[in-house]
Order: structure tokens, then sequence, then C-alpha cells
């Protein structure tokens, strides 16, 4: 009797003492996230289902994207820069810290004014919903967006009055943080890494070249080029610089870098065409190649 | 009297689970040994620095390319060899795992580390860098480290071993490891490696070089025994 009790007590305190034991070896073959079937976007008022943006994806997306979001569709090949492979959830333009998930509202721009200098066209002919609904149903394609949340905006102050300091602090941070060493020391990106240069897929990418035109890959205004240095362009060659340049310090970068557009009329260029040094430096630069009236292929 | 002795053997039992859960864990096995290669490794091409003298000047002869290096006795280095399966995942230390770039090249070239473990990135050079790691499975980030700039601080929360490179300077190639638990070296001259502190149990070792691809091994320990294996790679000419 006495022998059963004690054997009873000690299977008793063995189990409490296994069964933590088994539990956290079950933690660790825990399987991976799966992505989510049914996903939701939201861009200011407007609210976006995936349901519908499923639709949409494989009428006009699919030809490029892949079946499965992969970037593998039938048109790929053909395609420099490849198209975006929506798995791995990695987004060049965002208003949020490198490595993090972008807003949906970062995804609803990219789709609305498309990507200068790729394959990728703008979509501001579909309805705002029909965009809305597709940035929903291009987060089913990744776990990340159940595992992981966007990440937090990086705070972009009111831009400050255009001075001629600020372009000359601009043209000193340009050297500094050797942006030339890739775009070029005129901007042309024609830097001496530039012709090294790959994607996170190992295929050969251009840096921006300032000389032509005026639209960036991710926009058009001072605070989308504020942005663009700031989070990177994640998935190229293109670094974050939100750790080592002060905000005021960027602003002075963004005037500087305006002054590089030199077929582009802006405040700033300007401002620094109506200075000896400016002028000499601008001019050398348009007869140094015979401008073609086209500002996309000079 | 019966109660009494159930209440007495109960206790003892309580106490000695107690120094179980809380005592040091005990001096476990070890198994090590050698990592090497058969066959005619690649010849490693001297690295052109010419585009950066900041950094071609801090190597008196140009350095060679690591994607394989090679010791006495065909010894393999830069393997990271690591227990896949068998040992509970454990918690990050919380010491940092250090990455340098110096003359621009990495040290070490591999690094690596626990998940959840902080990573510190310094730069000791006079030029820019950006330090590129290029997981599949974490998230991918890319950041700007201009001379004289702090360290970087980041982790990494999933198991994977990745490529880290430099977008402007094309040669800097280096490899992250994200390990799950505490058992694991990265072989250095003369290949070696040991895991030390493995209770008794059947493990998986996976060794892995960034050229020559992954093996693994099983192995069972029991007591304190130390165990001895060795780990072959088929090189590659080119």
């Amino acid at each position: 009797m006495l022998n059963i009790k004690i054997t009873k007590i000690c299977l008793n305190v063995a189990a409490a003492l296994i069964l933590p034991a088994a539990i956290s070896a079950q933690q660790a073959e825990e399987p991976p996230a799966k992505p989510s079937p049914t996903m939701e976007s939201h861009i200011g008022g407007l609210s976006g289902r995936s349901a519908p943006g499923g639709d949409l994806y494989y009428r006009y997306c699919w030809g490029c994207h892949g079946a499965r979001g992969n970037g593998d569709g039938e048109n790929a090949p053909w395609i420099s820069p490849q198209p975006r492979n929506f798995i791995p959830a990695t987004f060049k333009c965002r208003s949020t810290p490198t490595g993090t998930l972008p807003l949906d509202s970062d995804l609803y721009d990219s789709l609305t004014r498309g990507f200068i200098t790729t394959n990728m066209p703008g979509w501001a002919t579909l309805t705002a919903q029909n965009r809305a609904d597709l940035v929903a149903f291009i987060k089913t394609f990744s776990a990340r967006w159940v595992t992981d949340k966007p990440g937090e905006p990086i705070p972009v102050p009111p831009e400050p009055a255009l001075s001629l300091d600020s372009i000359k602090h601009g043209k000193a941070l340009y050297q500094k943080l050797e942006c030339w060493k890739c775009h070029g020391s005129e901007g042309r990106g024609d830097g001496p890494a530039a012709n090294t240069l790959t994607d996170s897929n190992d295929q050969p990418i251009r840096p921006y070249n300032f000389y032509t035109g005026y639209r960036f890959k991710c926009g058009t205004s001072n605070s989308d080029l504020y942005k663009i240095f700031m989070t990177g362009l994640d998935g190229t060659p293109m670094p974050s610089f939100a750790d080592v340049v002060k905000p005021e310090e960027a602003w002075d970068l963004v005037h500087y870098l305006r002054t590089l557009q030199i077929w582009h009329q802006s405040p700033e260029l300007a401002l620094w065409e109506s200075t000896p040094e400016g002028a000499a430096i601008v001019k050398a630069e348009r007869v140094r190649n015979t401008y073609t009236g086209n500002p996309i292929h000079p | 009297m019966r109660m009494k002795h159930i209440f007495m053997s109960g206790l003892v039992l309580v106490a000695a689970s107690g120094v179980a859960v809380a005592g040091p864990k005990p001096a476990g096995g070890t198994i090590s040994g050698k990592v090497t290669y058969e066959g005619t490794p690649a010849k490693m091409k001297p690295i052109d620095m010419s585009k950066e003298p900041s950094c071609a000047k801090m190597h008196t002869t140009p350095p060679l390319a690591e994607t394989v290096v090679t010791g006495a006795g065909n010894s393999l280095e830069n393997v990271v060899v690591y227990v896949s399966a068998g040992a509970p995942d454990d918690a990050a230390p919380s010491t940092a795992a250090v990455f340098t770039q110096k003359g621009c090249r990495y040290i070490p070239h591999v690094l690596a580390f626990q998940v959840n473990q902080e990573i510190k990135i310094a730069n000791e050079d006079q030029t820019s860098h950006n330090i590129h790691p290029l997981p599949k499975l974490n998230r991918e980030w890319n950041k700007s480290q201009p001379p004289g700039t702090p360290p970087i601080t980041e982790k990494y929360d999933k198991h994977e071993i990745f490529p880290v490179k430099c977008n402007v300077h094309p040669w800097m190639h280096g490899n992250f490891a994200v390990l799950k638990n505490s058992h694991f070296a990265v072989t250095g001259d003369g290949g070696a490696f040991s895991l030390a502190n493995l209770p008794p149990g059947k493990y998986t070792i996976t060794a892995w070089h960034e050229s020559y691809g992954e093996q693994t091994q099983d192995v069972t320990i029991s007591g304190s025994e130390s165990k001895t294996i060795s780990f072959v790679f088929k090189a590659k000419p080119y």
C-alpha cells in the first residue's frame, strides 16, 4: 500500500518535471507563420479588401508579379529591374525606417505613381477603391503582414526656408556622406561604384541620375526626396541615412540635390544659378552634353 | 506513521527536483573535431582596393578574397559548426557580438550569434560603408555608416545564415549566422571546433561553409563523454 502511494507521488512529481520540458520542445518546433488569405488596407478614410483586390491582381498585375506574387510572371524574364517579389515584403518606397513594413498609404502611393526607369506604370487610371483593394491583396502574399506591424513613420520636420548656406552645406554633405561614390560628383549616377551595384537578388541596378528629369523613384516633392535617403530604398543598394544625418542637415541635402537637376526649374536651382559659383557649375554641366529636348533620355 | 513517511518522501523529492531546476547545469559532454577539405580549392584572388585609397594603404600587400580560407593539413576556416537539432533554444546572452569594418574588410568574415542577441557593427575606416545584410527570412535593412559614427546595433529574430555586403565596396562580403542555441563554433586557423556543455542526448551537428554548402552528422552523447567527429568538404577548383 505504502509503496503504491509513494510510486504515485513519484510519478506525479516526475510528470510535473517532464511536462514543462515537453511543452518547451513543442514551442521550438512551432511551424512558421503563414500569410493570411484575407487582409484589409486603410488609406486615410479609404478601406480596401483583399477579395476584390485579388480579382484585379489576376487581371492587371500577375503578368509581371506572378500568380503567387513572387515576381516570376511570364513577362518577368524581359524586365529589368525585375518585378517586385511580394513574399519577403521588402519595399523601396516607405515612410517607415529601413527594415520595417511600409504603411498602406506608402503602397497605395507607389501603386498610383508607378516607378520611373522601370516597367511598373502608374495605376492612377484605376479608381481609388480599386487601388486600396489591390494594396490589401498584395498583403496576402507575405506572412510578415501577420507577424509584424508597419514601422513608425520617420518624422519629417517642416522644411526650413531656402538659403544659399543651406545649399552649400548640402553640397558639403554630399561629399562627406560619399553620395558621389554611386551617384557621381555631378549627380549623373556615374560614381566609381555605380557599375558594380546589384540589388538584393544580385541583379544589376543603376543609381539614380539627377541629371535626367525631376521625378524620383518614390515621388516628386522635396519631402519625398527627404524620405528617400532617410528611409533608404530597401532591396536596393541605397541605404538609410537616418542614423547619421540630423533632420536640419537632411533638408540642406535636399536643397543641394535639387540643384543637380539642371533641366528642372526649381527655387533651389534658381538661387544656386544666381551665384557665380553655382552658375559656373550649372553652365559647365549643361554644355557638357548636348541636350536633346527629352528630359528622360537627353 | 505512514502519513509521515509519505510526507517525508514527498519533501525529499520536491527538494531534489528544486536542486535539479535551480542548480548549475551538470558539466555535459563535448563534441569536438576538425573541418578539412579534399580536392583543390579555388585560388583566392587579391582584392584591388585602388578605388578606395584610404583602405588600400592599410594593407602592405593586397588582401585575398575570403570565400575559401584554408590552412595547414587541408584545414578549412570560416565553417560554422552548430547543434541544429536536439538542443533546446537558449535565451540570448547579454553580451553583444561585434562585427568590425577595418581596411574595407569584415572582421570576422563569418559572425555567428544567437537569435535576439545584440550585434554591434563598427566602422573603423576613414570611408563611408553601407551595411547591407541580405536575409530571406529575417527583415532586410540597409544602413549607411560614415567614418566616426557610433556602432550600429541590431538583432535578428529567426534562425538563418545569410550574406552581408557593402554596396559601395563590392569586394566586401561577409556572413551572419543567426543560431537558436549557444552550442556553436566558427572554425579558425587549423579548422578545429569544440561544442561543450552538451547534456546527454542525441544531437544533429551541422557544418556550414559559404562556398561548399552544408553537412550534417548525428551524434549521441551519454554522460559527460567527449566525442570527436570530423567534417570533410569537397573543394571546387572554381
